[in-house]
């Protein structure tokens, strides 16, 4: 896998407008001459590439996470409305003309204000019962979107391309990879330790604790790690769909569902996943860029369905 | 004297949910080598007393002492390797096979690092051996039957080493073969393990058979705990279940007949 991941970057880094051949590529890379070919590689691709890579990583970290926390298999990064807030937050950056700095900085505060709202309103009563999150994320991610939709309908003609590109996902201004992949690793740190008792709450809550978990705090903890990661790949590269939904399911299928091969798995899976995405969105219809967000989806939807399918064939 | 507390001992205990009472100053002791049946009628409240004493919910008042200790002065770490629970209802989310399932039940063992190792997977293959799921290592745990599935759950159970099991309805799906199977095994396991027995039944005989002592509950708050002979008799399992019933001993064995 590590590979796999590997690969993908140095795909990333050899295909383009300007086309390089791989040994260049590597030997740009670990020279410091000045050539055409090295400053394309150095400075344009390698940035986005890795940001990518980190951004995919975090999504499909953040959704193997949840699936364990909500116990269900159809969860993803934004079902608990995170994207749904920094979507707003994108959004109204550029409604009222902020440059890239102020999209990032606001989308990041859309989503930790539905971060709490929907940690708040879930705990209510003091229960919180996945049931109860779920339905608050369902409905909060929902609250969001209708309030797009509304900026989107309002916003002047010339500022909605750029609102729609960041809405579906857009890696071209990701560019601060050190500070993507650090959170990615640090992510990756945090969870590592409790892979095991995740394994257990997956099995759900009451059995967890018999088995000597500590399930509300352990339970916190992963909701505020997913979230935040989530909210850190959406600020660096929009919402990007189904890296955090598919990925976890294909490695589930493939080494299954034991948190400790299946979290590191996850993230290099979905950092591959969303490099080649945005190598593809970069280079099919060149020079025009596409969202890689289409990109992921499109890949995504068959994906899904086939394993629905599959899944549903295997259990009759 | 015996200088060790006992395994399970709860101290004017009080569980109630919402106005509903369950049980009202309880004070029980259970030593090492002992079985405790709990019967009751449907929602009369016994889940929830079993849970209560497995610390997975607060009781009102009182306070339930795991040798000696509460369950939140011993963190549930601790807990875990000394009381097991057998829970009534399981959904399984995501597919996993049933080694990997009965494996789980080693956590309390690891640290935080660790990973099972041969002389878990030893423990474990023996605790599937012990409920007949020997050949079913590798099948998908979502292709499983009811009560295969509880005997996995079981096995998972066994694999833990608890001194203390605490089982909610370990009879349920089970086949008559299976149900007698079971309660021989744990009969076995608390008499050799020195462990002691805890469990919801909904059968006065087989309490009868393999139980010290019993626990009625009523579910309007109050209970009476004593010995088998003196708990099952007609007249308190009438009041119990409130339908008139008829007891027969037969070759040491209790027969129950409903009016």
């Amino acid at each position: 896998m590590v590979l796999v991941a590997l690969g993908s970057i140095v795909l990333a880094l050899a295909v383009g407008s300007v086309r390089i051949p791989m040994g260049d590529v590597l030997s740009s890379l670990f020279n410091e001459q000045q050539t055409l070919s090295g400053e394309v590689v150095n400075s344009l691709r390698l940035p986005r590439a890795l940001a990518g890579f980190a951004c995919g990583g975090l999504l499909a970290l953040s959704g193997a996470l949840l699936q364990v926390l909500l116990r269900n298999p159809l969860a993803d990064p934004y079902i608990l409305g995170i994207s749904g807030g920094a979507g707003v937050g994108a959004i109204l950056a550029i409604l009222f003309g902020l440059g890239v700095a102020g999209i990032s900085g606001m989308s990041f505060v859309g989503a930790l204000a539905t971060m709490f709202v929907v940690f708040g309103l879930a705990h209510g009563d003091g229960s919180w019962t996945q049931t109860r999150l779920l339905l608050t994320g369902v409905i909060v991610a929902a609250g969001c979107g209708a309030l797009v939709a509304l900026i989107l309908s309002l916003a002047p003609d010339h500022k909605l391309h750029g609102m729609l590109f960041w809405l579906m996902g857009d890696l071209s201004q990701a560019t601060h990879p050190k500070l993507a992949l650090g959170i990615l690793a640090a992510v990756l740190l945090v969870a590592m330790p409790f892979a095991r008792e995740l394994n257990l709450l997956a099995r759900g809550p009451d059995m967890a604790q018999a088995l000597g978990v500590q399930v509300g705090r352990l339970r916190r903890a992963v909701y505020l790690v997913a979230s935040l990661a989530t909210a850190a790949a959406v600020t660096q590269a929009g919402s990007i769909g189904f890296i955090g939904m598919i990925v976890p399911h294909l490695v589930r299928l493939v080494v299954g569902n034991d948190q400790r091969v299946l979290l590191p798995v996850s993230a290099l899976a979905g950092g591959s996943l969303l490099v080649v995405a945005d190598t593809l969105a970069r280079t099919l219809i060149a020079p025009q860029q596409l969202p890689v967000g289409v990109l992921t989806a499109l890949i995504g939807v068959p994906a899904f369905l086939f394993l629905l399918a599959r899944d549903s064939r295997l259990r009759r | 004297m015996n200088a060790l507390p006992p395994l399970l001992q709860t101290r004017r205990l009080s569980v109630a949910i919402g106005a509903r009472v369950f049980c009202r100053d309880l004070d029980l002791e259970l030593c090492s080598g002992e079985r405790l049946a709990i019967l009751g009628r449907n929602g009369a409240g016994k889940s929830t007393l079993l849970s209560v004493l497995a610390g997975l919910r607060v009781p009102q008042q009182g306070e339930v002492l795991l040798k000696g200790g509460a369950y939140a002065e011993l963190g549930p770490h601790r807990s875990a390797l000394i009381r097991g629970w057998l829970p009534q209802s399981r959904g399984d989310a995501f597919a996993s096979t049933v080694l990997e399932t009965a494996l789980v039940g080693r956590h309390p063992h690891l640290d935080r690092w660790g990973w099972e190792s041969a002389s878990d997977v030893r423990i474990v293959r023996a605790a599937l051996a012990a409920v007949d799921l020997a050949e079913f290592e590798q099948r998908d745990i979502q292709t499983l039957s009811g009560g295969e599935r509880q005997r996995l759950a079981i096995a998972t159970l066994l694999a833990q080493q608890p001194e203390l099991f605490l089982l909610d309805e370990p009879l349920a799906y089970l086949d008559l073969k299976h149900q007698i199977a079971m309660l021989e095994l744990f009969s076995q396991t608390t008499r050799d393990g020195g462990s002691a027995l805890v469990m919801v039944l909904h059968e006065p005989a087989l309490a009868w058979r393999y139980c010290d002592r019993v626990l009625l509950v009523h579910g309007n708050g109050a209970t009476e705990c004593g010995p088998v002979r003196e708990m099952l008799t007609a007249e308190k399992l009438s009041a119990l279940y409130d339908y008139p019933m008829q007891t027969i001993e037969h070759e040491g064995q209790l027969c129950l007949i409903p009016q």
